[in-house]
């Protein structure tokens, strides 16, 4: 008697949690049959500053086009906060229903290509497409995906650094070992650095625990720094910058967020630009129908020099004097 | 319907990790860490693999093997050196990113446009969330049949007295240090091979994947145990694979109620713990006189 009561909870139970999703998939469905409206999903894969700048750019710049959300658009925005879990399931919720999804950084776009191959999917902070299986090439994607890619001029930024730190004999690097996207910059500029004669000190952290100490150590034996776009360095540039600042070290790094964070200066891409860029990207899928297919993966137009003022001074540099070398 | 079938067959996969994590469970009394690095592995070493043109299920079937050794590493770390349980699996997890991180080269291999069990399938003509829930079906049934007909012969009744009551077994000649190895084999293969599912779904291989592997399966177990209680050993097993699938359900249900991102895991604990409370407030007006026997439940 009692195992069958317990089961006819259980099954009452799942019953429940059944007609819930139910519920929920219904009413997405309604808000869909809408036809004033449009819907636009965003999966990103975790809480960052520059993943959150790209997300921000691409709403404004919709915005700007006259999407306004709430009035005549939609927005289906997930967040897995890091957990790859949870990425499958909220691929799956977005496709079928939106005109077009922005996928933000590398596991969340595979997560959305390998979920569908019809719905149009966007991505951007995403180094190199061809290397992540995205597209099969970045000039004719060829599938359903394309966007834009967040690769830095990394020899630009090489020679910015070699400029700002010109009697270096050792130049260090420190990036995080598990962002595939900070692998394949440090390398380049590893290549880009011994090209000019610089010996390189590669050192690698895993969680931002590591970081205090990897970059002590490294400081102690380098002349200078340089720091990919990589996400977990991104969220602890002040401890570097701190360090930094304690070895009169000049660090540049990939990004301007991060030169704003304790970098010295940059000549790189802005991700809330990036973010309108693919934004533009998304209206020509909207508006005229356009193919991904077609649309060559774009990188950033929009670089900038940025310097950090206090840090420059804090070297002792004039923040004048940097300019990017020709 | 869509997400419904999605979860389940993702619930499905993710079982596979829930019953190496509940035999590592009964065997060592301890949540094995290991699994944060052994499911990974399996992730890394089908993906890799596969890029260089193994079959996929030759392809899953090395990741089973791989997180074998893994185990190996583990059971010896524990019986020979003597090292707690529960240093014992931050050792081998920790050792495991490096190895991980050698074996994918870098920290994310793609398997879009690769073969996979799932595409295989798709290709005979079925439908893409149907060949998930094939494969898922059909890994778990093989899973649950190869570990029953085990736990029938002689090592595995000498691998559950271990679990049971470790003194006893000595006793009675079995090398219980012999056995807590296989143990950690097993388990930890079945974590890799699940790992090694987990990244032909979800078509890419990441270092972090294995992040909260743990919590995922303890879950899973919980939920099975929390809803049916007292059951054989092949029983259990199932329940464990309805834990999991129930708790992508919940978590699939917490997605679909619209919260805001950032608070998606606190819902996630709510619900969860809604759902974990129910069959006990329902139960309580009698009285439970029986007991769990020791290391066979967790609640």
């Amino acid at each position: 008697m009692r195992t069958i009561g317990m089961k006819k909870k259980i099954i009452l139970g799942l019953a429940t949690v059944t007609a819930g999703l139910v519920l929920g998939a219904c009413g997405n469905t309604s808000e869909s049959a809408d036809s004033e409206m449009t819907n636009v999903g965003i999966l990103q894969y975790m809480e960052h500053d520059s993943l959150t700048q790209a997300r921000k750019g691409f709403v404004s710049e919709l915005e700007a086009a006259g999407y306004v959300e709430g009035e005549n658009l939609t927005l289906n925005y997930q967040n897995a906060q890091g957990d790859q879990a949870n990425l499958q399931s909220m691929s799956e919720s977005l496709i079928g229903d939106n005109e077009v999804i922005l996928s933000i950084a590398t596991p969340a776009a595979q997560s959305l290509a390998t979920s569908t191959q019809e719905d149009p999917i966007l991505f951007t902070a995403v180094t190199d497409p061809v290397d992540a299986g995205l597209v099969a090439d970045n000039e004719a994607p060829g599938g359903n995906v394309t966007g834009t890619s967040d690769m830095v001029p990394i020899e630009e930024q090489i020679s910015l650094l070699l400029s700002l730190a010109q009697d270096a004999e050792t130049i260090g690097i420190i990036y995080n070992s598990s962002e595939a996207n900070s692998k394949i910059q440090a390398d380049l500029a590893q290549e880009a650095i011994e090209a000019e004669g610089v010996a390189v000190k590669v050192l690698t952290v895993t969680t931002t625990n590591d970081v205090q100490q990897v970059m002590t150590t490294l400081a102690q034996e380098v002349d200078a720094v340089y720091i990919p776009t990589d996400n977990t360095l991104a969220s602890t540039m002040p401890t570097v910058g701190e360090i930094a600042a304690e070895y009169k070290l000049p660090v540049v790094p990939g990004s301007a967020e991060m030169v704003e964070a304790g970098g010295l200066a940059t000549y790189g891409i802005n991700y809330e630009e990036l973010g309108r860029q693919t934004a533009k990207m998304a209206l020509k899928i909207i508006e005229e129908d356009a193919d991904p297919a077609e649309m060559a993966v774009e990188t950033s137009t929009n670089l900038e020099l940025v310097i950090n003022e206090e840090v420059a001074k804090s070297l002792g540099i004039d923040p004048e004097s940097i300019v990017l070398p020709d | 319907m869509d997400i419904i079938l999605s979860s389940i067959s993702q619930g499905l996969l993710w079982s596979i990790m829930a019953i190496g994590v509940y035999l590592t469970f009964r065997i060592l009394d301890i949540a094995d860490l290991t699994a944060e690095g052994s499911f990974p592995l399996g992730a890394a070493i089908c993906s890799v693999s596969i890029v260089s043109g193994i079959s996929p299920l030759l392809a899953s079937f090395l990741a089973l093997v791989g997180g074998m050794l893994a185990g190996i590493v583990s059971g010896l770390l524990h019986t020979k050196l003597k090292i707690p349980a529960l240093l014992t699996g931050i050792l081998t997890m920790t050792a495991l990113y490096s190895i991980n991180l050698r074996i994918l080269g870098k920290a994310n291999v793609t398997l879009l446009g690769q073969d996979t069990l799932m595409r295989t399938l798709q290709s005979l003509g079925l439908e893409n969330r149907m060949a998930v829930l094939v494969v898922g079906g059909v890994a778990i049934v093989l899973v649950i049949l190869a570990l029953y007909l085990f736990f029938s012969t002689e090592i595995g009744l000498a691998l559950r007295s271990t679990g049971d009551n470790e003194a006893m077994s000595e006793a009675n000649g079995i090398h219980t240090d012999t056995m807590k190895i296989v143990g950690y084999m097993l388990c930890n293969g079945l974590i890799s091979l699940s790992g090694a599912l987990i990244a032909q779904n979800n078509g890419y291989a990441d270092i972090s994947m294995g992040i909260g592997t743990i919590v995922i399966g303890l879950a899973s177990i919980i939920i099975g145990e929390v809803i049916f209680h007292q059951l054989s050993f092949a029983k259990r097993l199932i329940t464990i694979v309805i834990g999991a699938v129930v708790y992508r359900l919940i978590i699939d249900f917490v997605l679909q109620l619209g919260v805001q991102p950032q608070d998606i895991k606190l819902f996630s604990a709510i619900v969860l713990a809604i759902a974990l409370s129910t069959p006990l407030l329902k139960k309580k007006p009698r009285r439970t006189k029986r007991v769990g026997k020791k290391g066979a439940e967790l609640v």
